[in-house]
């Protein structure tokens, strides 16, 4: 039987009490790409930004956004750490946002370029869609990567699967 | 017993010199779907140009969204020699890029691409279609070539995986 090319790393779901953010570490460097698939809700009202962290650095992060929100659409470069559009207590009940991030070659030593894809449905107004290129302009490989909504925090039911990809 | 993988890197290329064109070619045709994945640059911003068995012809379509950071707009073209990918980004970035083609292998319909890219410059989304070498007759892939107005630099990586249904 040919070895799985396409591996789930870790998962975590948040529990009850709720969580103010998710960390992957340790992250081994045996793969090509990383994919992280979310879904995700958090304890405030107004769709909130979603922010990465690498390696426990906020720092030296780029993005640029394509956003639609049923209404119209827009392009921004703030916030930098952006990795999606988290929905609060004004999404309909028991609706989660979508998220994925891609990062391909994780372990090299250029600057990390990453992709973000994030989208909320919510049979209401209150719906996004957010397509990002984010950059984080550090050598270093990646080892840990965190999430967290900007303000409050994720409630029960949200999940986090990290994937490792392989080439070869 | 362990599931057979559905999810197969069939060939990966990392360039060891700066190259203009690169070529997947004698794709098997034993998946349900393709992904390509690309992280790439290039001495300037260049178009990458996506075309299937070699067809150079104006049989491809896109319609795409972008971004750049204070506008958005969509843009649409038909009748193509190929399909615009996005921009390549210049050192110290790479470009990431997506592309998965739907039912690649069948000779029954035209090949729908969904694309996700960026570089530093611009966020990008499109949709794309290959109307076979004739512009009216559905083919199966077998080869992808991914051509770049410039050249690839060093270290640009492609890779193609195979998605099996079954």
């Amino acid at each position: 039987m040919a070895t799985s090319t396409y591996n789930l790393i870790a998962s975590q779901v948040v529990g009850s009490g709720g969580a103010a953010s998710v960390t992957f570490s340790s992250i081994p460097g045996t793969y090509t790409d990383l994919k992280v698939v979310m879904s995700t809700r958090y304890s405030g009202a107004s769709e909130t930004n979603q922010l990465i962290s690498i390696n426990g650095s906020s720092s030296t992060f780029s993005m640029i956004q394509l956003y639609g929100g049923g209404t119209g659409v827009g392009s921004y470069t703030t916030p930098a750490q952006y990795a999606g559009n988290v929905g609060g207590t004004n999404y309909t009940a028991n609706t989660f946002n979508n998220i994925e991030v891609y990062i391909p070659n994780y372990t090299s030593s250029n600057y990390k370029s990453y992709s973000v894809d994030a989208v909320t449905e919510t049979n209401a107004s209150a719906v996004s869609m957010g397509l990002a290129a984010g950059l984080w302009s550090t050598t270093s490989a990646i080892t840990s990567l965190s999430f967290a909504p900007s303000s409050g925090s994720y409630v029960q039911y949200s999940t986090f699967y990290l994937y490792g990809i392989r080439n070869s | 017993m362990a599931s057979a993988p559905t999810y197969t890197p069939i060939a990966t290329q990392t360039l060891g010199s700066a190259t203009a064109t690169i070529t997947f070619s004698s794709i098997p045709q034993t998946y349900t779907d393709l992904i390509v994945v690309a992280s790439v640059q290039s001495g300037g911003a260049s178009q990458m140009n996506l075309t299937f068995n070699g067809d150079t012809g104006n049989n491809y379509s896109k319609t795409a969204l972008y971004g750049n950071g204070s506008s958005a707009l969509s843009l649409r073209g038909t009748n193509n020699p190929a399909i615009t990918v996005a921009f390549t980004d210049s050192s110290p970035n790479y470009s990431p890029s997506i592309i998965q083609i739907m039912n690649y292998a069948n000779t029954t319909t035209y090949k729908s691409v969904l694309i996700r890219t960026s570089y530093s410059g611009e966020v990008d989304a499109a949709v794309g279609l290959w109307r076979g070498n004739t512009g009216s007759a559905a083919q199966a892939i077998t080869s992808i070539t991914l051509a770049n107005g410039s050249n690839y630099s060093s270290s640009s990586t492609f890779t193609l995986y195979g998605i099996a249904s079954a």
